[in-house]
């Protein structure tokens, strides 16, 4: 019966420990995902912190330099607006108006630095609804002119 | 007319489930062999009642029947043939069907080969999977029925989702998951049999188990790598495995089932850890349908959620009954289950096979964990996602150990190894390992988690195969065998040992691949005119122009870039942008030039309408094709340990037989057992 107990106590410490480690572990490394409204409410809580930044890329702000990949807009949710810069080609449906993630932390200047940007459009797979057409759909997009 | 006939065998199918499932326990308790038959025949039934029904789905999706719901939301005309053939399992309905099918056939086969076994095991078995069975007919009837009338009829449908008919893997990994995943129904069914018929205590049902986890776990294991290989030459970003949910869906119950793999040969051995596998069989089979409640509730949005619907609350539902079902029949066999052996050692293979349990389980709770974080504080109103660094720091070092302990296990004997036999075997593993990690260093590995992984990837090569060498230069020594000779023989001996191995020297090579190509991982985007070109880590590639062209189903964008090596063009690769009908967004292609080296990775990122320059993005990966073939070894080792058994009645079934008789003739017939 003693081994049987010592067998058990050694089980629990060890499911103690790992689920400590995994605790900890998770508190540090939790992304949260918030609107700029959120990111500003936050105050100084939410600098130089991982995050996951959603919004609407403001109309008219959007600066791309196609020759660094440089690229800087600001991010909108109606409320309040965060500028974000980011390296690399932005995808292919990224425009004004559009819903976008980015993925990075907001450094001490006020502009949100993305080491990750998405365009937020469903994946999902959905069948056409009544009157779109999506043959139409992407023939304007190859020209360019959006959907 | 096909709608009707798919949707009413469906309907007698689930009338003929419950009749089994009420048949078996009634023929056991009045000993009634022919009832016993009857639930049998109802397991049969079934497989041909779900089989006429997927029949039907194909014919109509092959014949563009419009009419029927899951071919209005996944048929086209313009699709090609191919395509529409396995659109079969393209989205949620066709998916749970194809799930169906699986399940209906391999208890089909489980059952028919263990029919004249004596004992009530096989029919609680049958009463087990039926139960299974019965939860995904009703799924195909309510929240998941793909044969719904549509009217008025539509002319044409959208076709599948663009991202699953852009690569042929489409057609080969999702059939893999599913045989792998379905695939762990079977134990779980014999287990559930073992514990309903009273017959726990004996090894029988262990056998059985163990014989179509192996099979499962395969098949599990080839989905797994077929899927990374999957994200990485469709998606476009150049990696393979980002801790998705939908890659922890498919994972976790990968690494239960390992670690059942490995305590079962303890059981058998040893008579220990009765329990514990019982656990991990039901475990694994919870974690299945877990992970295909996460693909497929669209509760987490991905390429593999479609629509959003009740079905998660069915799932969910499913997931209670089990786990209770399941705690409660262990609880009521605990007693019986006691170990009946002892650890004598800490240095014997029976410990390192525990440390490999203990790994393997705090590794599958902490993807878990990881995993279902999020929904958790989703429910509490936090927005939240945990990224790789969290897994990536929970699981290293374990992967690490694992990889350690996956060089000393073979080593070590069975119950307790001398000091002597302990520095002779664990010893010489170390200078391999020394070796790897100082040449992985000179060429310029850094990174300690990199260099640790080269370390202990180089110990466990080693070890693995020195314990062929040692077997097979016995064998040579004792009996003048060749090489081929005596490799085969030993293998033949005792598949599931040498197996074992195979299957160890293909998972190092996997993990060879993901280590080499994340710590030299180069890439550049650049915007290029044609004639330019570009380098990255000493290869250049040229753009020559960008073209569109329309094909059958979708409009290409391509950019041809040519490889060159100095002045000379050796290769040109296309990578591209598909524009599907039904994509709001393009499909970007990346195309992929390996060799035994390395891969470079081409995406086009974006070109200006005018088509007078591209943004590409060019990746160099090292070691990445090892991957890949590292699934295949991983995959030909689980087959040697699924080899017929081969019964020599002269010869003990150990690594190194004692003198033989030279006259005796090598080869009996192999005889079939009762396995996949």
């Amino acid at each position: 019966m003693t081994r049987r107990k010592s067998i058990i106590a050694g089980v629990v410490v060890l499911a103690a420990a790992f689920g400590w480690l995994l605790y900890g572990n998770l508190d540090k490394n939790i992304v949260f995902f918030l609107t700029p409204k959120e990111l500003l409410a936050k105050g100084n809580e939410g600098y130089d912190v991982p995050l996951r930044l959603g919004g609407m890329v403001k109309a008219g702000t959007v600066n791309y330099d196609t020759a660094t990949h440089d690229l800087r807009f600001m991010m909108t949710d109606g409320f309040a607006d965060v500028k974000v810069h980011s390296q690399g080609t932005p995808p292919q449906m990224f425009r004004d108006s559009i819903g976008v993630v980015v993925e990075g932390r907001l450094e001490h200047d006020s502009v949100f630095k993305a080491t990750n940007l998405l365009v937020k459009h469903s994946n999902e797979y959905h069948p056409p609804k009544a009157g779109e057409k999506p043959q139409e759909m992407y023939r304007s997009l190859i020209k360019g002119s959006g959907s | 007319m096909t709608g009707l006939l798919a949707h009413d065998a469906l309907l007698v199918s689930l009338g003929i489930i419950l009749l089994g499932i009420i048949a078996a326990p009634v023929a056991v308790r009045r000993n009634r062999r022919d009832l016993i038959a009857l639930a049998y025949g109802a397991v049969y039934t079934n497989f041909l009642l779900v089989s006429i029904a997927t029949l039907c789905m194909i014919v109509a999706l092959v014949s563009h029947d419009f009419s029927i719901s899951y071919v209005a939301q996944v048929g086209s005309r313009s699709t090609p043939l191919f395509y529409t053939i396995i659109s079969l399992w393209g989205a949620l309905e066709g998916s749970i069907l194809f799930w169906a099918w699986v399940l209906s056939m391999y208890s089909a086969v489980a059952v028919w080969i263990n029919r004249k076994r004596e004992g009530n095991l096989i029919p609680y078995t049958a009463v087990a999977l039926l139960s299974v069975a019965f939860f995904f007919g009703v799924l195909l009837i309510g929240p998941a029925n793909p044969f719904k009338p549509v009217s008025p009829v539509p002319l044409d449908g959208p076709g599948p989702n663009a991202l699953l008919q852009n690569h042929i893997l489409m057609a080969i990994h999702p059939p893999l998951l599913y045989l792998g995943y379905v695939g762990m129904s079977v134990p779980f069914g014999f287990a559930v049999g073992a514990m309903l018929s009273g017959e726990v205590t004996n090894d029988a049902w262990i056998t059985l188990s163990r014989r179509w986890t192996m099979g499962a776990w395969a098949f599990l294991s080839a989905a797994i790598i077929a899927g990374m290989w999957w994200s990485y030459e469709v998606l476009g970003w150049g990696g393979y495995w980002a801790w998705d949910p939908v890659e922890n869906a498919s994972f976790m119950p990968w690494l239960t089932a390992t670690a059942y793999l490995h305590s079962v040969v303890v059981q058998e051995r040893r008579g220990m850890l009765r329990l514990w596998n019982l656990n991990l069989v039901m475990g694994t089979f919870v974690l299945t349908v877990l992970g295909t409640f996460l693909t497929r509730s669209g509760i987490i949005s991905s390429v593999h959620s479609f629509t959003q619907g009740t079905i998660g609350y069915y799932f969910l539902a499913f997931i209670a009954l089990v786990l209770v079902g399941a705690l409660a029949m262990v609880a009521g066999n605990s007693e019986r289950l006691r170990t009946t052996g002892r650890f004598d050692s800490a240095a014997s293979r029976e410990t390192i096979f525990l440390l490999n349990n203990l790994f393997l389980t705090a590794f599958m709770f902490t993807v878990l964990v990881g995993t279902l974080f999020p929904l958790v504080a989703e429910m509490r109103g936090a927005k939240v996602s945990v990224g790789p660094p969290f897994f990536n720091r929970m699981t290293l070092p374990v992967i690490a150990a694992l990889i350690f302990l996956m060089g000393v296990g073979p080593a070590l004997p069975w119950k307790s190894a001398s000091e002597a036999e302990v520095k002779a075997k664990l010893g010489p593993p170390f200078i391999a390992a020394f070796v790897s990690a100082a040449l992985a260093f000179a060429i310029g590995v850094r990174p300690p988690y990199a260099l640790a992984a080269f370390f202990f990837v180089g110990y466990a090569l080693f070890a693995n195969f020195r314990e062929y060498w040692i077997g097979v230069s016995a064998r040579m020594k004792a009996h003048g065998e060749s090489i081929p000779v005596a490799l085969g023989r030993l293998v033949r001996a005792n598949n599931r040992r040498y197996g074992g191995y195979v299957a160890h020297v293909g998972v190092l090579l996997v993990a060879l691949g993901i280590a080499a190509s994340s710590a030299f991982r180069a890439e550049r985007e650049v915007t290029l005119k044609p004639g330019e070109s570009m380098s990255v880590a000493g290869q250049t590639v040229r753009l020559k122009g960008l073209a569109g062209r329309q094909e059958p189903q979708r409009a290409v964008i391509a950019a041809t870039m040519e490889v060159m090596k100095g002045d000379k063009v050796i290769a040109t690769m296309e990578p591209r942008m598909n524009y599907y009908a039904t994509s709001s967004a393009p499909v970007a292609t990346p195309q992929v030039r390996s060799t035994i080296k390395g891969d470079l990775y081409l995406t086009l990122m974006a070109f200006p309408q005018d088509g007078s320059n591209a943004t590409i993005k060019m990746i160099v990966q090292p070691l990445i094709p090892w991957m890949w073939f590292g699934g295949g070894v991983i995959v030909l080792g689980a087959l040697i340990c699924m080899l017929p058994v081969y019964r020599r009645k002269d010869v003990p079934v150990v690594a190194v037989p004692p003198a033989l008789q030279p006259t005796s003739p090598p080869a009996l017939e192999p005889q079939l057992v009762d396995a996949p």
